[in-house]
């Protein structure tokens, strides 16, 4: 059974994950990921058939808050851009986008 | 050398006045100058501690020390997870784990160093460098609370905060010897600690004894309505089961079969007789490969990484995400491949049903027994740069433990032996149904108050 | 529209346009946001009044604004809502539905993924009715919404020039947003606006979104593609190997203008024998064309996944039987029980019904007009037609005001009303005497209405009323005077 990751994938995933990495850690992560999922190909011979999945461990449900106002929490404005890179007239800024985006 | 006092005694002698709160800030301060440099286990010191702790003195924690590792958010005292991205970042607002500690009157002395994000478990992986074992300053400390567990264990506080997302508490408590108590996922609230694997990540404290433990959860511990996923559970009171016998109680020996861990096996089970003898009701008892929880839980906790770190960008943070360290970077991109088109099928959902294979297995075997135990760690600390160039590497470390964290339950680390030549210790891991901290508690301090390898400490 | 234009035009390229556009039938499914008007945003307790702030980034707290070890709390009253929607829509409801986390990277989006809903939204399988055939709706979903850039620029520290650059306000992050996406059963531009605008109805007839266009509070977007008539019209159900994403569209009449471009710009590709790309295109309102935003080279990948923040949501049949029960009636039953109960002509009753508190209004006054005995459908084209002045209370809080002074509001309006169409009574025996005098001054007339020339029966009414002096019914006395002159 093969797990060799290649590069290629590397790539696509570092596109994915908006992570930049260069030639050298695409080999090293190409091959930690090999490494990894050999480790954890023991998954696959466990037959899962009716087993439902364990999202949460709590059992909990229906957790919901009523439609209030909660002033507390609020930050002001000048503790909401505190730790901003740049700010403008109380925006937060970042450099130029498309006007019109596609999401 | 107040600094070396357990919490309990510290309240105790300051409530009748035999000691001052001023002594014991001299001392502790005195030990972090001595120390913090070489060891490297504060990141950020609270320089107002002193003076908040005397407006604490009245209420229960007394105004002591308390050690909080980074990756709880504190309120206009920077706060870094130990990563780079985070350098300079001072949080808007307090993590419930935090305000609950200073509302019961404890001071965070400061915030200890952790793996960047709390990935990993020997703190080498921190973007700040290293923290050692002040055991033996040739090894590593675990981690990823290994700050927290240091400073604990080298008496730069009184007790310390850490988090556990599988293993992260027990494991550095086992390598630095000393208590560490993880709770029910849900017991704690996570609100304002940087999430890791939000579906187990769970605070708890890092004591010297298991009834500071105990002192420390009484405070700790209890529902959030900002954390959806706390419980609503009466918290009872955790003091309540310390002293108490053991006698009747059956407990189940977990992992016996696993011939990687015959020779800490055989102290185990060696040092597991102080029970049987206060009455306790022993057996072999037999789990779920824990290799196969490694890849549940390498599964589960890469994808919600992947998933949690989405946020760092530069636009809040000013920091860019080619800024993520290494394992970070390994991390959120083998999540990102477990969860992608065409793949999570594979990965993603089936490490889910597995987990659920895990919850029934438990579910079984705390109908048979009230706890399981098993050593906490595969062995000793391991030496400085033992991570370099394995991927796994936490994940093996923390095999013992990831079965019960994938499932949420309650457990503990209490040293259990010590190595006279190296001064490492190894610790049992005490495991307990979901929300039975009791019994957990219970167990640890039994074993902790009559066991004889106590006469070798120093 | 577009077709229109082109008839009147009629050069040779426009009549091929024709002969194309009839030989493609549209093929269009939508997918509608608004954003819910809850006092509170979806996940956290910050004030949801994105428009009304004023200022930039004074709602946020930690949760919408994304910061470290934040955690989400939903809001009750939006999942309700949206049930609430979900059950207008003849929709099916997931008694156990979930928060899922969908991601991708975009400044908007603090936490770097939404939360939204996957594979199980709290309704879906519904339908809304058209003019021109039923839309099938496929789910209702319930998510957040993201931050709202503003595209600037700005003095520039480092140099004289000023920069461009995307400012962000948060504010508007995490307010409630539901999405409406339905079947590609729309058939025509006019029938998207349709659509549409019976959506826009509804929710604001449910008092549960303003459905504001201009500020965004509601927004359309169409999947446009075309089926060949000649291949696929034996297989309705196979769907064109392409969809251009018309989005960003922010009134109903771009909407329609929007997609009747793309039949026109789509048939010209297809016609070549060539695929339209698959793509997102935005509407130009002054130019009248469609242009490209964004092509998809990939397909994307959002890596949904449960939330693991949000334990799941179950809801009994109950439940959901107590939310429908405390449904109010929308607007076509209104429209329908007007017309049964009252004889108000749909027409009528399609404006009277514009809003929720309009429509409250109006049927009080037609419960007690119908009380009196009085001509309903005259009162309801009588408001239509701005003949009688009604004043909309535009808050919902006029269901508070006190019985007594209601009936004052509706008296004041049935006043009014008699007072315009008052007539003064009608001796029998004098308008009778009257008709007499009348036909006997005109003999020659009253020949030919007796042989058939019934167009002069209005020729007797004008007569009848000079001599008379007064206002009368004319339908009365028409129906009098027929009566008198044939039997003559």
């Amino acid at each position: 059974m093969s797990n060799k990751f290649s590069k290629q994938q590397i790539k696509h995933i570092s596109q994915l994950a908006q992570i930049p990495i260069s030639e050298k850690e695409a080999d090293n992560l190409a091959r930690d990921f090999t490494e990894t999922l050999d480790v954890i190909s023991n998954l696959q011979s466990i037959d899962t058939k009716n087993i439902e999945p364990t999202h949460q461990v709590t059992g909990l449900e229906n957790i919901l808050r009523e439609d209030n106002v909660d002033e507390d929490r609020m930050l002001s404005q000048e503790e909401a851009l505190s730790n901003a890179s740049e700010t403008h007239n109380g925006f937060f800024v970042v450099k130029h986008l498309l006007e019109n985006k596609d999401a | 050398m107040l600094n070396k006092l357990t919490l309990k005694q510290a309240i105790d002698k300051l409530n009748t006045k035999e000691i001052s709160l001023e002594e014991i800030y001299e001392d502790t301060n005195k030990a972090i100058a001595d120390k913090n440099k070489d060891l490297n286990i504060y990141l950020t010191l609270n320089t107002k501690a002193k003076d908040q702790a005397k407006l604490q003195e009245k209420k229960s924690l007394k105004g002591l020390p308390i050690a909080v590792k980074d990756n709880f958010l504190t309120k206009n005292l920077r706060t870094t997870a130990s990563s780079k991205i985070l350098e300079n970042y001072l949080p808007q607002y307090e993590s419930t784990v935090t305000k609950n500690l200073q509302n019961a009157g404890g001071v965070i002395i400061g915030k200890t160093n952790l793996d960047a994000w709390a990935h990993g478990s020997s703190t080498e992986t921190s973007d700040f460098g290293r923290t050692l074992n002040p055991r033996n300053t040739d090894y590593l400390p675990g981690g990823s609370s290994g700050g927290s567990a240091a400073a604990v264990a080298t008496d730069v506080c009184l007790a310390a905060i850490g988090s556990e997302t599988a293993g992260s508490i027990r494991q550095p408590a086992a390598w630095c010897g000393v208590v560490g108590l993880k709770p029910t996922y849900g017991r704690v609230s996570r609100y304002g600690t940087i999430a890791m694997a939000s579906s187990t990540d769970s605070p708890g404290p890092i004591t010297k004894t298991v009834e500071d433990a105990a002192i420390m959860l009484n405070q700790i511990a209890g529902h959030d309505s900002n954390d959806a996923t706390s419980s609503s559970k009466n918290i009872p009171d955790f003091t309540a089961s310390l002293g108490q016998s053991v006698k009747g109680l059956k407990i189940g020996i977990l992992y016996s079969e696993i011939s990687e861990l015959t020779d800490t096996n055989k102290i185990l089970h060696e040092q597991i007789k102080v029970l049987e003898s206060l009455g306790a009701e022993i057996s072999f008892a037999k789990a779920l490969d824990p290799k196969l929880a490694i890849s549940v839980y390498t599964v589960v906790q890469r994808s919600e990484v992947s998933s949690n770190l989405s946020r760092y960008s530069g636009v809040r943070y000013g920091k860019e995400r080619s800024q993520f360290g290494d394992e970070a970077k390994r991390r959120v991109m083998l999540g990102t491949f477990t969860l992608s088109k065409g793949y999570a099928d594979k990965y993603y959902d089936t490490a889910q049903k597995v987990r659920t294979l895990f919850r029934q297995d438990f579910e079984k075997l705390f109908e048979k027994y009230d706890v399981l135990i098993s050593a906490t760690s595969p062995g000793y600390a391991k030496k400085i740069g033992a991570t370099e160039g394995s991927a796994m590497f936490g994940e093996l470390e923390d095999m013992l433990l990831e079965p019960s964290s994938i499932t949420g339950l309650p457990g503990a680390n209490v040293p259990m032996f010590k190595d006279i030549e190296t001064n490492l210790h190894l610790g049992m891991n005490i495991m307990a149904a979901m929300w039975r901290e009791d019994l957990v508690i219970q167990v640890a301090d039994a074993f902790e108050k009559n066991s004889k390898w106590n006469d070798k400490k120093q | 529209m577009l077709l229109k234009k082109i008839v009147n035009g009629m050069t040779k390229n426009s009549k091929d346009a024709i002969n194309r556009a009839s030989k493609y039938q549209l093929v269009c499914g939508m997918e509608i946001h608004a954003e819910l008007k809850t006092k509170s945003k979806m996940f956290c307790g910050c004030k949801n009044d994105p428009f009304g702030a004023g200022k930039p980034n004074i709602y946020t707290c930690p949760v919408c604004l994304g910061l470290p070890g934040a955690l989400p709390v939903p809001n009750k009253k939006a999942i309700e809502w949206t049930i609430k929607l979900g059950l207008a829509l003849n929709c099916k409801i997931n008694l156990f539905s979930k928060f899922d986390r969908k991601h991708y990277f975009y400044p908007d989006l603090p936490k770097g993924y939404q939360i939204s809903q996957y594979d199980l939204p709290f309704a879906y399988d519904g339908s809304i009715e058209t003019s021109e055939g039923k839309v099938g709706i496929t789910r209702i979903h319930l998510e957040e919404d993201t931050a709202k850039l503003v595209h600037k620029q700005i003095p520039s520290s480092k140099s004289q020039i000023p920069k461009r650059v995307s400012l962000i306000d948060f504010n508007r992050s995490g307010v409630p947003l539901i999405e409406i996406v339905t079947e590609p059963d729309i058939k025509s531009a006019k029938q998207a606006k349709e659509y549409s605008k019976k959506l826009r109805q509804i929710m604001r007839f449910l008092r549960l979104s303003d459905c504001n266009m201009q500020e965004g509070g509601m927004r359309l977007e169409a999947n446009v593609s075309l089926a060949n008539n000649e291949f696929q019209i034996t297989n309705s159900k196979q769907l064109p190997n392409y969809k251009v994403e018309l989005k960003n569209i922010n009134s109903f009449r771009f909407l329609e203008q929007g997609i009747n471009f793309e039949i026109k710009r789509q048939a010209e590709i297809l016609e070549k024998g060539e695929t339209p790309a698959q793509e997102t295109r935005g509407y130009n309102a002054n130019t009248g064309k469609t242009f490209v935003q964004r092509s998809k080279e990939s397909a994307e990948d959002y890596r949904y996944f449960p939330d693991p923040d949000i334990p799941p949501i179950r809801f009994t049949e109950a439940n959901i039987s107590e939310l429908k029960a405390n449904l109010s009636e929308l607007p076509d039953a209104v429209i329908s029980r007007w017309e049964k109960s009252y004889n108000v002509e749909a027409r009528y009753g399609l404006e009277l019904t514009k809003s929720k508190n309009l429509a409250t209004q109006i049927d009080e006054i037609l419960a007690e007009a119908s009380m009196q005995k009085l001509d309903c459908n005259k009162l309801a084209s009588f408001i239509v037609n701005g003949k009688l002045k009604i004043q909309v209370n535009p808050s919902p809080e006029m269901e508070r005001v006190s019985n007594s002074a209601k009936q004052n509001v509706i008296g004041e309006v049935l006043n009014k009303f008699i007072s315009l169409t008052q007539t003064d009574n009608l001796d029998e025996s004098e308008l009778e005497k009257v008709i007499q005098e009348v036909m006997a001054e005109n003999p020659s007339e009253t020949e030919r209405f007796k042989t058939g020339e019934k167009k002069l029966l209005n020729f007797f009414v004008g007569q009848v009323m000079r001599k008379l002096g007064k206002k009368v019914d004319m339908k009365q006395l028409a129906s009098i005077l027929n009566k008198t002159l044939t039997s003559w």
